[in-house]
């Protein structure tokens, strides 16, 4: 099957979305997903993610055929949400479905990793009732060097 | 000529504002567009859209070089600030 990719702005339920995805895929030995949500804590009342439409999709959908191109996959579902989520909410959904798990895990790794540090979003957090703009990590620069 | 400008991220706090619309004579290099924002803007904006870490794009096209730019009629310039999604 064709990639699934998707920008949503409002919420999704990974559960059957990724139902939906394997539903379709009975030749696929495995699947591997990866759920991202927000986490609770440090006084994180909401995050936001905000986007830029003639780049994010189009930019989401060139990762995914790059994937594609670097893993025999059965199928490949890329989710993502903008706009304000709170703690606990579903951020990013990807699975990857393959005849052998170690494609889809690495195709799954790769796909989040590049999403991270390479997608067009930008991310705010609320604590005590202010914005405050993320900055991106040094860690996910590392994340995405490890695929040369 | 009337082009759009976009302010993606933290830079839309700095402009205090998500876009504006700027018109001019003649199409405008980067120059001319830095020029602009310095006489529409706190100075903070045009400081930080020169920074290496901000790319542009021209409809919705990434520009590889900013400083060889020309905003034309009916363009839409964002300015992009380091990504942090996921």
């Amino acid at each position: 099957m064709g990639n699934d990719v998707r920008l949503l702005a409002a919420a999704f339920d990974p559960a059957a979305l990724l139902g939906a995805f394997t539903a379709e895929l009975p030749h696929a030995g495995g699947v591997v997903s990866f759920l991202g949500q927000v986490r609770a804590g440090e006084g994180v009342e909401a995050l936001e993610l905000r986007h830029y439409e003639p780049l994010t999709l189009p930019a989401m959908c060139d990762l995914a055929k790059r994937v594609r191109g670097r893993w025999d996959l059965d199928g490949l579902l890329i989710v993502h949400r903008s706009g304000t989520m709170m703690p606990g909410e579903p951020i990013v959904l990807v699975a990857a479905a393959a005849r052998h798990r170690r494609d889809a895990f690495a195709a799954a790794d790769y796909a989040m990793d590049h999403l991270k540090s390479e997608s067009w979003f930008w991310k705010r957090e609320r604590r005590d009732g202010q914005w405050h703009w993320i900055e991106p990590r040094e860690q996910d620069f590392e994340d995405i060097a490890r695929w040369g | 000529m009337r082009a759009k400008l976009v302010f993606l991220g933290r830079l839309e706090d700095v402009a205090g504002r998500a876009g504006e619309d700027i018109a001019a004579s003649a199409p405008l290099d980067w120059y001319d567009v830095i020029g602009w924002l310095g006489g529409h803007f706190p100075p903070e904006l045009a400081d930080a859209v020169v920074s290496e870490k901000v790319r542009v794009a021209i409809n919705g096209a990434l520009v590889a070089d900013k400083y060889e730019l020309v905003l034309a009629d009916g363009d839409e310039l964002a300015f992009l600030p380091p990504v942090s999604g996921g």
